[in-house]
């Protein structure tokens, strides 16, 4: 058997090469829909009536809805991640199936389960009020499918926390709340800050659950990418200018959350 | 260097797969073996039962069916998706096609009609047309729909004979402006929303769940669907079979038993 040289610089471009596929694939789409968009027809979809209202009302229920992810998500990964009980693993994965769930299926489940005709109606709010068509269904329905994405994040890097650190901790007297709040989140940070922009870019073009569960009027329920398809339906130049403005936000949002990770890592 | 060498493998290997893309259908003459309908999502039901008697009339031959919205298989077809033929739940998206020679001349195979569908719960609040203003939550169809547009048409039209403020009245009530019929529909069928005005085709086959209120003859309009072949069907003479489907009597039948008129013959 005779060992042969390769040349290193041929082999990294194969396997970057072989990976490249996939970044064309990604990339292509969203560079057509930028490349024929042109400066004139963004500039009218800019003073469309649809637009302001609806990146107001984006922004704002995706503020709210990333709130209650991670105010209420990273608790629950915490102990989720050190449950070793047979509870904890079947609620993990329940709490994961969203992101399996087709959107409009998300939709028709929040519909009946919180519609004025749910099955919870009458137990969490008097019979026959609903939160369907309000602005609070929009962040409901942002919130269902995005927090499983803050979660499987949270949840692994709560994972990777040394078992010793709160061991020691706790054997020093530190409460459990302690340990959570000064050791286990400074050292899963990172992990958490990506999660987090993750699940705001997923609720940010969250379209299917809430056409469903909140429907489309503009400046209460309509979103950003429903104005999008709304447009979609009668003029295509101005669905892509919309698009393009929806993934210019959505960009910098990715672009934030990558600085303030590659701060949060720097830290020592 | 190396991001230039990058960006000309990828190239070459788009390349390498494009052989495998859909290719401009060449007539050949050989005998057709299917035929590829385009149709607006309403005509759903008539169109799979026709479809059927249409392959066990034509043995070996396969009739394809789409269906979706008229705007986006308008877009389909001006971004070059291949069709033979193609069925429209209006008349502005085939006159667009035919304005761009991407379809012949059409013709009207059907006719629907707005009714409003009541939920349930909400049949003493709204027992009659007139009685829209009452209802705290509607839902119609937004503007950029067909639907829409005949739902604002009809309260216009019921402007001038029940008070100005009839169509602003109403439009008040409305909870949400939905892009599809069938999402009205479904909003009033779980009760989350009183009363919205669908085709006389959907509330067909929603009867058990909703209550179908007239819309007077005097403020209704008529919701016609045009039928054209595409100006470079590959299946041309199958396409012809189809839209004579759709007039013939068996045609007929099957888009009335599923809740559409049918026009005279000319």
């Amino acid at each position: 058997m005779s060992v042969t040289r390769r040349n290193p610089r041929v082999e990294r471009l194969a396997i970057a090469g072989t990976g490249g596929i996939l970044a064309l694939a990604l990339v292509l789409p969203l560079a057509a829909l930028a490349l024929t968009t042109t400066r004139v027809s963004l500039a009218t979809a800019l003073s469309h009536p649809l637009v302001w209202p609806a990146l107001r009302l984006s922004l704002l229920t995706t503020l709210v809805s990333l709130t209650l992810v991670v105010v209420l998500g990273t608790p629950l990964a915490w102990t989720l991640a050190r449950s070793r009980s047979r509870l904890a693993r079947t609620v993990e994965t329940l709490v994961e199936l969203p992101i399996v769930v087709p959107p409009a299926v998300a939709g028709v489940a929040l519909l009946l389960a919180f519609g004025r005709h749910g099955v919870f109606a009458g137990v969490l709010y008097p019979e026959g009020t609903s939160l369907a068509f309000t602005t609070a269904a929009v962040v409901l329905a942002e919130l269902f499918v995005s927090a499983p994405l803050y979660l499987q994040a949270a949840n692994a890097a709560f994972r990777r926390v040394d078992a010793r650190f709160v061991v020691v901790a706790r054997s020093l007297g530190a409460s459990p709340l302690r340990v959570f709040v000064r050791i286990a989140l400074p050292l899963a940070a990172p992990s958490l800050v990506a999660g987090a922009a993750m699940s705001w870019a997923r609720s940010l073009g969250e379209f299917g659950a809430t056409l469903m569960f909140a429907g489309n009027l503009q400046g209460v329920t309509q979103t950003l990418p429903i104005a999008v398809y709304t447009a979609l339906e009668s003029d295509l130049g101005v669905a892509q200018a919309l698009s393009v403005l929806l993934m210019l936000v959505a960009l910098l949002l990715l672009l934030l959350a990558r600085a303030a990770l590659s701060r949060a890592e720097a830290a020592p | 260097m190396k991001r230039r060498a990058l960006v000309a493998l990828g190239l070459a290997i788009v390349q390498a797969a494009l052989p495998g893309c859909e290719r401009e259908p060449r007539n050949t003459g050989a005998p057709e073996r299917e035929v590829v309908v385009f149709a607006a999502a309403s005509l759903q039901d008539a169109f799979t039962t026709l479809a059927a008697t249409f392959e066990s009339r034509h043995p070996g031959v396969d009739v394809k069916l789409s269906f979706a919205g008229s705007q986006q298989l308008r877009t389909q077809i001006e971004h070059g998706a291949t069709f033979d033929v193609f069925a429209s739940a209006d008349e502005m998206n085939v006159r667009a096609l035919v304005r761009s020679s991407l379809v012949g001349q059409p013709s009207t195979f059907a006719e629907n009609e707005p009714v409003v569908v009541v939920a349930p719960g909400a049949a003493s609040i709204v027992g009659a047309f007139a009685d829209l203003p009452l209802a705290d939550r509607l839902v119609v169809g937004t503007q950029d729909v067909p639907i829409g547009r005949y739902t604002l048409e009809i309260l216009d039209r019921a402007s001038t004979e029940r008070g100005p403020d009839f169509r602003s009245k109403v439009e008040s009530k409305v909870a949400s402006r939905e892009l599809t019929v069938r999402q009205v529909l479904s909003k009033v069928a779980l009760g989350e929303a009183q009363a919205g005005v669908v085709y006389r085709s959907d509330a067909l086959g929603a009867m058990d769940r909703v209550r179908v209120v007239e819309i007077p003859k005097q403020h209704n309009v008529v919701a016609r669907y045009p039928v054209a072949i595409a100006a470079r069907a590959p299946h041309p003479a199958l396409a012809r079979a189809w839209v004579d489907l759709l007039r013939s009597a068996e045609g007929r039948s099957a888009l009335e038993q599923a809740g559409f008129r049918t026009p005279e013959e000319e």
